[in-house]
């Protein structure tokens, strides 16, 4: 550990908690493919080789190649450059979803727990109504509301992902609320949104850190099935879920058009599931000390 | 300590009163999903077909000619006695055609369930008691892997497999179970594992770490120390406790297949509850997708209550705070 000699100018909590990060093989590598799947999507115009929608349709359906690292699909477009730039747009639909499920949840989430009482009860049961509708079929129901498009997308999947924020908040708070710091602060009389702010919300990121990296795997499935739909992310504009419903009616001729969208769907939403294990090990106190206590055993 | 009859009572009383609250949060929602449609909904699903006479037929059938508190205690009256409107497509009954429907997918979502169970429980209590040994390491990476693969995409690559390449099994249609029961086999085969394969990797995390936890308590400990034989201990203590919350995992789980398999029978053209709900949403025919999402709500809402009072009954241990 040649981080030892830097460890006194940092918070020594923080440096650990990266120490043990990284002493995890397994999320170490799928924070490394994340870097690089964020990393070829910020750079997609530049790796992408062929243009998105370049209709070529002399080489239609051509299995990979030197040329065509993915093939062609049934218009000829060239399958590795929309793959690169959909990771683009469902990277882009999957973070701006899972801010605005964290902003509005977490908000929710930290008022209910902290305050209690009425406040509490109304919120926890619009929550639990919201809670009644399996996730597809609620944000199914938005895009029927509003017409299909990016912003409908993200807006969408950012509701349905807001509750369990707001649970995962609520919990958080209620039990850092009764905390003797918490509690001297109060007598004190530090003012309710102070507290929150200095005190309540920075003891419960380590839940909400792992509920992030989570969600935005959930995010991307569900743009994806969205897309597939034909009521997420609208042609011509790339996306995974649309590339499959396309390749659909060509799986018996280009086996390539279904395997190559999917199997980036799946590789990005597996390392954010990684990712997100890997944090709840070591950030999450109760699952980290359950670790620890079997790791003694 | 088991609990007395008046407990349990107390228990179901507040249960029910606490699905009853969200049920009305419910009725509201599907209630306020037509009044926000931006614009004119009947205009909307007439479409091209727009009359003056058709539509004003349809906006007085449909009552959206009355006030929004008329319209709300009488849409809540109807739906209580099962009367959920006429669709604004077909103008048959929403009841009629949700009920068409239905077979459909509940047979879907049986097979499901029980390939997932038939998978996830050997698979869940097998890695549990060979904790941290290799055929622990590939079934903990198994599920990972499953629970991170879209259904849709399963879904292909198994009519990739098993109809295109090896032409073994339909990569589509339907038989209803009660015509021919050889055809319905046949054409379940697909879609069933493509849902049963993904619940069996969330489900088989959960019955691990169910029967971990159970495994880490201090009476099989005691059983242990006793000199209790290891296959005494693992099936009177360890897997007899850990059965409540299989239970539990295997109702969420239906649930969730019930309300989410719009994908995968969209995928195999699967004639139920999802595809409609697809189908509707494609047409924006406003009482069809509100009865639909509904149904799939109450379902939803019923499996999770039945769970929770199932698990008051078989628990004895279960805190009723």
């Amino acid at each position: 550990m040649s981080a030892t000699t830097e460890q006194t100018a940092e918070p020594t909590g923080r440096l650990s908690t990266v120490r043990v990060l990284a002493t995890n093989p397994v999320t170490v590598v799928s924070a490394v493919v994340l870097a690089a799947v964020v990393v070829v999507a910020l750079l997609a115009p530049w790796v992408a080789p062929y243009g998105v929608n370049a209709v070529d349709v002399a080489n239609a359906l051509q299995p990979p190649s030197a040329a065509h690292w993915f093939g062609t699909d049934d218009l000829g477009r060239d399958l590795f450059s929309r793959v690169v730039v959909a990771a683009r747009v469902s990277l882009q639909v999957a973070v701006v979803s899972v801010a605005f499920a964290f902003v509005v949840g977490v908000a929710v989430g930290v008022v209910s727990g902290y305050v209690g009482g009425v406040v509490d009860t109304v919120l926890m049961r619009v929550v639990d109504v919201m809670f009644a509708f399996p996730v597809l079929l609620l944000a199914l129901a938005i895009v029927a509301i509003l017409q299909p498009g990016m912003a409908t997308t993200m807006l969408a999947i950012g509701i349905v992902y807001t509750p369990i924020f707001a649970r995962v908040a609520r919990a958080s708070t209620l039990s850092v609320r009764n905390e003797p710091y918490v509690q001297v602060a109060r007598t004190m009389g530090v003012s309710g949104r102070s507290i929150l702010g200095r005190h309540v919300l920075p003891n419960i990121t380590g839940p909400l850190i792992v509920q992030t990296s989570l969600s935005l795997a959930f995010a991307i499935l569900s743009e994806a099935a969205l897309s597939f739909l034909g009521l997420g992310i609208q042609p011509p504009a790339p996306s995974w879920g649309g590339m499959l419903f396309a390749a659909q009616g060509f799986l018996s001729q280009a086996w390539w058009m279904s395997v190559f969208p999917g199997a980036a769907i799946f590789v990005t939403v597996l390392a954010f599931n990684l990712l997100g294990d890997g944090l709840r090990d070591v950030l999450d106190p109760k699952q980290r000390t359950l670790i620890e206590s079997r790791r003694r055993r | 300590m088991r609990l007395s009859p008046r407990q349990v009572a107390a228990f179901l009383g507040r249960r029910l009163l606490f699905s009853a609250v969200v049920l009305l949060g419910v009725l509201v929602l599907v209630f306020l999903l037509v009044q926000l449609v931006p614009g004119d909904p009947i205009r909307l699903a007439l479409g091209t077909r727009y009359t003056q006479e058709a539509y004003d037929a349809l906006r007085a059938a449909s009552g959206l000619d009355r006030p929004l508190g008329e319209q709300f205690l009488s849409y809540v009256g109807s739906a209580l006695t099962g009367d959920l409107g006429v669709s604004f497509r077909s103008g048959e009954p929403v009841t009629q055609l949700l009920l068409q429907r239905l077979p459909a997918t509940v047979s879907l979502a049986l097979v499901g369930i029980g390939i997932a169970l038939l998978i996830a429980v050997p698979a869940g209590i097998w890695s549990a008691l060979h904790e941290g040994r290799v055929s622990d390491a590939i079934i903990r990476v198994t599920s990972q892997l499953g629970v991170s693969v879209p259904d849709f995409w399963m879904g292909m690559l198994l009519i990739l497999l098993f109809s295109t390449t090896l032409g073994l099994l339909p990569s589509s249609g339907y038989v209803p179970i009660t015509e021919d029961v050889g055809g319905w086999a046949r054409r379940v085969a697909l879609p069933g594992l493509t849902v049963g394969l993904v619940a069996a990797a969330i489900m088989t995390r959960y019955i691990r770490s169910a029967v971990l936890e159970v495994a880490s308590m201090s009476y099989v400990r005691t059983a242990r120390s006793k000199g209790l034989p290891a296959g005494v201990v693992v099936g009177r203590h360890v897997l007899r406790n850990a059965l409540v919350p299989v239970l539990t995992i295997a109702g969420i789980q239906l649930a969730t297949i019930l309300g989410g398999v719009i994908v995968v029978e969209v995928v195999f053209a699967w004639p139920g509850l999802g595809r409609l709900v697809y189908d509707s949403v494609a047409a924006r025919d406003y009482s069809m997708i509100q009865g639909s999402v509904l149904l799939i709500a109450v379902m939803f809402l019923l499996i999770n209550l039945l769970v929770d009072v199932l698990y008051a009954l078989v628990d004895p241990r279960i805190r009723l705070a």
